[in-house]
């Protein structure tokens, strides 16, 4: 009897398990529990805790939306982009020269043109948007390696650029702008979230998260940005399943099979992959205006080639060609290869006293030949941040021997505007059995759309061999009657039921 | 080459654009791909003249032209390294001939990329299946139709626009179980297309190619590697679909079979035409017996 509610129960968590907001929900739940746990061993009070968390979410939802923009690029379309960094860095550094006064408040200061926040950011992203189509025009001739080369060269070129002295401070049209070179752009436009933080709401705001968390107006505002983020990365997420279930996303998936096929069906591939990338450039640009544009400034040595290198471990993490998986990959990377790693020492300082470390490694190594291994754990712990790297490689070549595809890579996201397993008709005469058709075939099509829904459920998206046969069995069995009586009940039947479906691609 | 053939190109891209819509019709089997092209048997589908192909020093093909009739099943063989292949590349865009003219339909298109080659009409099978292994069958059918407003960016992301790709993508999933029914590959639909045997690739690449709605099928050795049964029903699909009024230009080694089925033969060898003709007359010329045949036949 037990056994049963328990199988139950069991089933309907799997069930629930398949909805992709539910995957994303419980994943980041866990990494929030796990940090708030974090927070009370290193005896954090309330709003230290939430202040974690809250700085979680911001790396999340930035490293999200560059992973999603990657997504675009790699796991759907097969373009081998390693100059994500390079797209970002375009993105902030033509926001912030729009954005900066035009009017240089010290000698230590660039000239910008003084331009409102919002058309800034839309610059930045067309920007980078313009960098990618100009990378895109020559490089798509090439094959995919030769292709990321390029990509990686142009990112390179664009963070050398920044930092070179000839751009430094430049006129341009009769206007004094700078990218700083080496020493970067300080901030000296107000707080772009002052739109939101000047809101008279958000005063509330601040004495909401005062009285919960004990926060302060800095802290709160932090927060709002937060949310902000995750927001943008909602909408994001929104545009790229969108542009993915569809004929649009289709030809991309087919272009990344094979290309030339793809051109012998009548595809203009080369139109595709231009637009494709321009728009996953654009993003990316957007991912770097919001990474940084409130910070108090920023140099070039933000946007060396590892923040790409981030990007598509936290990819690789969640499987190439799920938007779903990028998110959690985005998620895990953050919460156990970017933060973890200090977190965990700070934790073990926390439990265990460790004692003073070695200054040098032969130092740390020298007493293991009297069999003391004391000080080489004491040097390992102190030098904990830069195993970091040595922890990313590890965790990247388990992965890639465990589970190449990620954690949702393996996963069918059809890329179709609708769900495609049941014949339209067939399905249409089973919502308007009362219709044309008589009752008993009526009953007949309901049930062999349910039986698809189960099998969907299962198998997640795969394929399950029996209830994919019974499906078509009952369905040929049933066609020659709908076809012929259904033909023209069909087409409102099937609009309701796709208005569902299509609702449950889009929930976040 | 006939300059009439363009007259009778336009009223069938009308038509063409009409039967999108026809699969509320009964899917009986012949009407399941729906003809497209008014019967115009006898007038020449594809005339290729001189064509020449230069890789380096070699020349793959030299000065080869023929005609294919409209209607017609028309077999391409020749001994390995012939330039049957290249010469198919040449004629859907994936080689630039070095010189020569291809015209389909009386309209030149020579040199033009491989994707306007299939808004022509005009589509080809690879001799290794190139199925997208990692999309389902339904996913792989699909990709190729014409016109669909989707594959525009923005159609597919505003929702307004969006409520149309949805009701044009019902009309194309219509049309695919039609053709999937008609190459009764049903069972497979959900399958990725990699997961599939080698025979089933055969059937889906032809399926694909026909969901482009072509007037004219290259089908590069359609029948290697097929087991005789499934020989036998690819053949049957392609009488029937000629005789739906699409023209088939096949390469092929298996002489019965080309003897058995098709109306004409050219014979290629050394990347030129050596001779042509109906089955019987090809196998008695002496130069074709000596080039291909091995002398024994």
């Amino acid at each position: 009897m037990s056994s049963t509610v328990n199988a139950d129960r069991r089933t309907q968590l799997e069930s629930l398990w398949e909805h992709d907001a539910i995957k994303i929900i419980a994943v980041i739940s866990a990494i929030y529990i796990v940090y708030a746990l974090i927070g009370l061993i290193l005896g954090y009070s309330l709003d230290g805790i939430v202040n974690t968390l809250r700085r979680m979410t911001y790396l999340i939802a930035v490293y999200g939306m560059v992973t999603l923009a990657l997504n675009l690029h790699w796991g759907y379309t097969g373009l081998f982009n390693i100059g994500v960094a390079g797209f970002m860095a375009i993105g902030l550094y033509v926001t912030m020269i729009l954005a900066k006064p035009a009017d240089p408040g010290g000698a230590a200061q660039y000239a910008g043109l003084g331009l409102p926040m919002p058309i800034a950011i839309i610059g930045g992203v067309v920007a980078a948007g313009l960098a990618g189509l100009v990378v895109a025009l020559p490089a798509l001739r090439l094959r995919a390696d030769y292709f990321a080369i390029t990509t990686i060269a142009f990112a390179e070129i664009v963070r050398l650029g920044v930092t070179s002295d000839a751009l430094q401070q430049f006129t341009i049209l009769g206007a004094e702008l700078g990218t700083g070179g080496g020493r970067g752009l300080i901030r000296n436009y107000d707080d772009p979230m002052n739109v939101i933080f000047q809101l008279e709401i958000f005063s509330s705001f601040v004495d909401l998260t005062n009285s919960l968390f004990g926060f302060g107006p800095t802290q709160a505002r932090a927060l709002a940005y937060s949310i902000v983020l995750v927001i943008v990365l909602a909408g994001i997420y929104w545009l790229i399943q969108r542009t993915s279930r569809s004929p649009f996303g289709r030809v991309l998936k087919a272009i990344r099979e094979d290309e030339e096929a793809a051109q012998s069906l009548g595809k203009d591939t080369n139109m595709f992959k231009i637009k494709v990338f321009v728009l996953g450039c654009a993003l990316m640009g957007l991912a770097g205006i919001l990474w940084r544009f409130r910070r108090t400034g920023v140099t070039p040595e933000a946007f060396r080639p590892h923040v790409t290198f981030y990007i598509w471990i936290a990819l690789i993490i969640g499987g190439a060609g799920s938007n779903t998986g990028s998110i959690l990959g985005s998620g895990l990377f953050v919460a156990v290869l970017f933060e973890g790693p200090q977190y965990l020492r700070r934790v073990i300082d926390q439990l265990v006293a460790i004692g003073d470390a070695p200054n040098t490694f032969a130092g740390a190594v020298a007493p293991l030949l009297s069999a003391n291994p004391v000080p080489l754990v004491r040097y390992t712990f102190a030098e904990f941040l830069t195993l970091q790297f040595v922890i990313m490689g590890v965790a990247l070549i388990l992965l890639m021997q465990r589970r190449p595809d990620g954690l949702l890579g393996h996963r069918e996201e059809t890329a179709a505007a609708i769900p495609l397993g049941v014949r339209p008709s067939a399905a249409g005469g089973g919502s308007g059995g009362g219709g044309g058709s008589g009752s008993g075939g009526g009953f007949t099509h309901g049930q062999t759309r349910d039986q698809h829904d189960d099998s969907d459920q299962r198998t997640d998206g795969g394929i399950d061999a029996d209830a994919a046969d019974a499906q078509t069995d009952s369905l040929q069995s049933d066609i020659s009657d709908s076809s012929d009586t259904n033909g023209t009940s069909k087409t409102s039947d099937t609009t309701a039921q796709s208005d569902d479906s299509a609702t449950d691609g889009e929930t976040l | 080459m006939s300059d009439t053939s363009t007259d009778i190109q336009s009223t069938e891209t009308g038509t063409a654009a009409d039967t999108a819509g026809t699969s509320s019709d009964a899917p009986t089997d012949a009407d399941a791909v729906a003809p497209s092209t008014a019967d115009r048997t006898g007038e020449i589908e594809l005339a290729v003249d001189g064509l020449v192909k230069r890789f380096g020093g070699i020349t793959a093909v030299d000065g080869a032209s023929f005609e294919v009739e409209a209607g017609s099943i028309t077999g391409l063989i020749g001994p390995n390294g012939a330039g049957k292949s290249t010469t198919f590349h040449c004629i859907t865009g994936i080689h630039q001939p070095d010189a020569g003219t291809v015209a389909f339909q009386g309209q030149d298109i020579t040199g033009i990329a491989p994707y306007q080659c299939a808004d022509y009409g005009l589509v080809r099978t690879f001799q290794i299946a190139r199925e997208m292994a990692n999309m389902t069958v339904l996913e792989n059918l699909m990709l190729p139709a014409k016109h669909q407003q989707g594959e525009a960016l923005w159609r597919s992301v505003m929702p307004l626009a969006r409520r149309e790709v949805e009701e044009q993508e019902r009309e194309l999933l219509e049309r695919v179980w039609d053709t999937l029914e008609f190459f009764e590959i049903e069972h497979i639909a959900e399958e990725k297309a990699g997961t599939l045997s080698g025979g089933q690739r055969k059937l889906l690449e032809m399926a694909r190619a026909l969901m482009t709605e072509p007037e004219m099928l290259l089908l590069d050795e359609p029948f290697a590697g097929v087991n005789p049964t499934l020989e036998q029903k690819l053949l049957e699909h392609i009488h029937e679909l000629r005789a739906d009024g699409y023209t088939f230009l096949i390469v092929e080694h298996d002489m019965d079979l080309i003897m058995e089925h098709c109306e004409h033969v050219i014979v290629m060898h050394q990347g030129s035409v050596l001779a042509e003709g109906v089955p019987g007359q090809v196998t008695s010329n002496e130069q074709v017996i000596e080039a291909y045949l091995g002398g024994e036949v």
